[in-house]
């Protein structure tokens, strides 16, 4: 049952991954990338991480996504605006990700002999574990993501302004 | 103690600074007397010094601080006192304040006196460390800094170029010649492991070395005096050092710089000792030189150079008594010649100072009147560097002359005196062309003849005094009179008392005068009749006869060296230029520039600014490294 | 909920991530819309997140769903000034193609 879940998760996003990759307008491009989003999201709650999916749900199906939709609206493209690639290099590229792909899984084989745990602890993905660890072990690196965030902030702003004087 | 004795060098050095630094600013009349009052200063201290050995005291070893030390190598800012370092003392600063003196009116009115006396200084300074050091890296010291002042000095008058090229030629054949002192220090360090000599000299017998290697050392140190001391085959920058004020000529060129080499030898002289071979090269080299450069002495026409070459042969001579082993013989000759040989440049700076720059003999003649006092100085020291009997020059030559027979024999007996001879004749001829017969240069000269002024005849008349007493230092024994052979008695402390000369029967010396004073004076009345009484003038060049030709040509030393060594080493010079370094090493370098900028030019290509094409180069990177990983 | 850790692989996880983020840099190499790179970019973050959560839970460590968190962080900041970036390049040139775009070249 988990495993035909998985399996079905699994197929869905590397299809709307494709999908989102092969489509030339950008609009259906932007959705696809968001139902692979939901998938994975699905992934998240199959691992037992329900915290990380709803926020992963929020961040990027909720900002991120409806960020570039609206730029995407904003700056009014269309499929025919949509530049293209030559076919030699569409292909190549083809295979160099293939290449790619056949290589990373080749290199990261032997995960089976990862000394996995028979059970593992259901808390791990709570909130409350979660916030324990985030504000304990990490919150050098929390208060810096903090900076960055503002940085980002204020760097966007700045960009988006029309004239910088 | 201590502060009197530092004080000997470092009071010129002091006047050398601040005549130096300040003295642009200075009136002439104190930048003289600041120069001269130094060295005169010096002087008495040397003066007292000597009186303190003379009277029986050790000689004082002084250290004012550690100049190096490196692990063993340790060297010592000291001054060695003793016999033979106050004896050298006494003859720098006694000669060189009359020369101080002189020169306050000669170079009276030029744009860099104040220059000239700082540089002045400066050499007593060097000079004095140079003789005063108690190891040889202190002499090495003084021995480089005379060679800088010698090229300062020599070129003086640095406007005029050719007077600059005379004074690189000084400083690069002193330099060839430093090589080889520089060697055999280093040779001497190697085995002594020190260089003080004291060190050196009570380490010698115990270490019992190979006569191979103190020969060796002997010949090294030798090849510095060479050049030092302008012997053949690096005398050629002598007689061009005449370039420079006549004073300097004086007081470096005569009297004391050239000596640096009888020195070096006389401190050295326990090595020698056990190098025979050594001794003998030294010998022949000093007598060959004696002979060649008197010959060249003959036929020259500038008053300045017959008295280089003069004083080139004198140096010969000195070695040849260095070479008998008969140290005080030498350090005696040194004595008087500096007398003499000082006497006889500052008179002939008078002469040229009342022809207004003119030094050719064939445009003088008769000068005797218009300068009484030079012509009456000059007469004396002619006569005294002549030998004849009686005067300081007379009683120096025979106790070399007397060494060679008993050391070597009669035929460097006959080579030494002939030596002696040309001397005799040269200088006489000198003195009759110049001072007799009837003027020959223009009348505007001759309505300026003038007497010099008497800051420049005062030392003449101090230096003719000592040139005819100058004897008196070391008399013969032969004369059974108290006194005699004062010198060697106070200098064998320091040199030993060999003297070969004592093997010899009284008459055998008595015979050995008489040719000698005989063959000087014949000399004399020769060149008198030649040219005092007929009155002929040399000749001009293209009037010479062959074998005079080479004389005037100075054997063409300089010509040979010329195409020797100059023209070759220029030759290999250009050609390095065009392969080594424009060919070979520039292209290199260009080639290196080059290919990188081609290499650059294709690799540009590469970089079309388009992000995908660097994001597939990434993957097909990944790619390679996920490979790796995987293989 | 479902033993996940006991059903699935680990192996099945990496070969997962792995396909998406090759899919990622795929999109990258194909598209010239600068607006689909940025997204394509995203995909890959999140392959990687996939990955990091898995093994967060197959291994019981908290560290890694952490992680995740900061790679969000990133890449929230990373989507909000290439986006600025990109509606700067817009209005300058009219044209979100990044072929236009080589002005880096040397």
């Amino acid at each position: 049952m988990t495993l035909a879940v998985f399996l079905t998760l699994a197929i869905a996003s590397v299809i709307f991954a494709l999908l989102m990759v092969l489509t030339k307008n950008p609009v259906h491009s932007v959705i696809f990338l968001l139902l692979t989003f939901f998938a994975i999201a699905g992934q998240y709650v199959l691992l037992n991480a329900q915290f990380l999916a709803v926020v992963h749900i929020i961040v990027y199906a909720g900002a991120v996504m409806v960020l570039f939709l609206f730029v995407l609206m904003l700056l009014n493209l269309n499929t025919d605006a949509e530049p293209r690639q030559t076919a030699r290099w569409k292909l190549a590229a083809a295979i160099a990700s293939g290449m790619l792909l056949l290589t990373m899984v080749g290199a990261l084989r032997g995960g089976a002999e990862l000394p996995i745990p028979e059970t593992s602890d259901p808390h791990v993905g709570l909130v409350k574990n979660l916030g324990r660890v985030l504000f304990t072990d990490f919150v050098v690196p929390f208060e810096v993501a903090g900076i960055l965030f503002l940085a980002a902030m204020v760097g966007a702003v700045l960009l988006a302004k029309r004239e910088i004087r | 103690m201590d502060i009197l004795i530092a004080l000997i060098p470092f009071l010129p050095l002091l006047g050398a600074a601040l005549n130096g630094l300040v003295g642009a600013r200075l009136p002439e009349r104190v930048v003289g007397w600041l120069g001269s009052g130094t060295v005169l200063l010096s002087f008495l201290f040397s003066v007292y010094l000597f009186a303190h050995l003379h009277g029986g005291a050790e000689p004082i070893r002084t250290t004012l601080y550690t100049f190096l030390a490196v692990d063993s190598f340790h060297v010592d800012f000291a001054f060695l006192i003793d016999p033979l370092s106050v004896w050298m003392m006494l003859i720098v600063t006694g000669v060189g304040f009359p020369i101080h003196v002189y020169s306050i009116g000669y170079m009276h009115g030029d744009a860099g006196f104040w220059r000239f006396f700082a540089y002045l200084n400066l050499f007593i300074f060097s000079m004095l460390l140079l003789v005063m050091g108690d190891n040889l890296v202190m002499l090495f010291f003084g021995w480089e800094g005379v060679g800088l002042c010698s090229y300062l000095l020599i070129g003086f008058w640095y406007d005029n170029r050719a007077y600059g090229k005379a004074a690189r030629k000084a400083f690069i054949m002193n330099r060839i010649g430093d090589l080889g002192l520089l060697l055999g220090l280093f040779l001497i360090f190697d085995i002594f492991d020190s260089f003080a000599y004291a060190d050196i000299f009570s380490r010698l017998p115990v270490l019992r070395l190979d006569p191979a290697v103190l020969t060796i050392i002997g010949l090294l140190l030798f090849v510095g005096a060479i050049g030092k001391s302008a012997q053949i085959p690096l005398f050629t920058w002598l007689p061009d050092a005449m370039a420079g004020p006549t004073p300097v000529s004086a007081l470096i060129h005569a009297a004391t710089m050239v000596t640096a080499g009888i020195y070096l030898v006389a401190r050295c002289h326990p090595i020698y000792s056990l190098a025979p071979t050594a001794l003998e090269v030294v010998a022949f080299i000093g007598l060959l030189t004696s002979l060649v450069a008197g010959l060249i002495a003959l036929c020259q026409n500038d008053i300045k150079k017959v008295l280089a070459y003069s004083t080139v042969s004198q140096l010969g001579l000195m070695f040849v008594a260095l070479g008998m082993g008969a140290y005080a013989a030498a350090m005696f000759h040194v004595t008087t010649h500096a007398f003499f040989k000082a006497l006889l440049f500052l008179g002939a700076g008078s002469v040229i100072h009342a022809l207004g720059g003119e030094q050719d003999i064939r445009r003088m003649g008769g000068l005797r009147r218009a300068l009484p006092v030079t012509y009456w100085t000059f007469l004396l020291a002619t006569l005294a560097i002549s030998g004849v009997p009686l005067l300081s020059g007379f009683f120096s030559k025979d106790e070399i002359l007397a060494n060679t027979f008993a050391g070597a024999g009669t035929g460097w007996w006959v080579l030494s005196a002939l030596g002696g001879g040309l001397t005799a004749l040269y200088m006489s001829r000198l003195l009759f062309v110049t001072f007799f017969g009837n003027f020959r240069g223009t009348e505007e000269q001759r309505a300026h003849l003038h007497e010099s002024p008497r800051v420049m005849t005062i030392p003449l008349v101090v230096l003719a005094v000592l040139s005819v007493a100058g004897g008196l230092l070391n008399l013969p024994h032969l004369l059974h009179v108290p006194g005699a052979e004062w010198l060697a008695h106070f200098l064998s402390p320091s040199v030993g008392e060999s003297r070969p000369a004592h093997l010899l029967s009284a008459q055998t010396e008595w015979l050995l005068m008489g040719a000698a004073s005989l063959l000087a004076l014949s000399a004399i009345a020769w060149a008198y009749w030649a040219y005092a009484v007929r009155q002929s003038v040399p000749k001009d060049e293209a009037a010479l006869s062959r074998w005079e030709r080479v004389l005037a040509g100075k054997f063409y030393f300089d010509e040979f060296y010329d195409w020797v060594i100059v023209r070759p080493v220029e030759r290999l010079s250009q050609l390095l230029h065009y392969y080594a370094d424009v060919w070979a090493i520039d292209g290199l370098v260009n080639g290196v520039g080059t290919a990188v900028q081609r290499i650059g030019v294709e690799f540009r290509r590469l970089q079309n600014g388009n992000i995908e094409y660097y994001l597939l180069g990434m993957v097909v990177g990944a790619v390679l490294l996920f490979l790796s990983l995987w293989l | 909920m479902l033993d996940v850790v006991k059903t699935v692989p680990i192996d099945y996880y990496l070969w997962l991530s792995c396909a998406l983020f090759c899919i990622g840099v795929f999109g990258v190499l194909i598209r010239r819309n600068a607006l689909v790179v940025l997204m394509c970019v995203e995909l890959m973050l999140n392959a990687v997140n996939l990955l990091l959560a898995a093994f967060s839970t197959y291994l019981s460590d908290a560290q890694g769903q952490i992680l995740v968190f900061f790679i969000m962080v990133v890449a929230a900041a990373e989507a909000a000034v290439g986006l600025g970036i990109l509606v700067m390049i817009f209005r300058n040139t009219h044209t979100t193609d990044i072929y236009l775009l080589d002005k880096l070249r040397g």
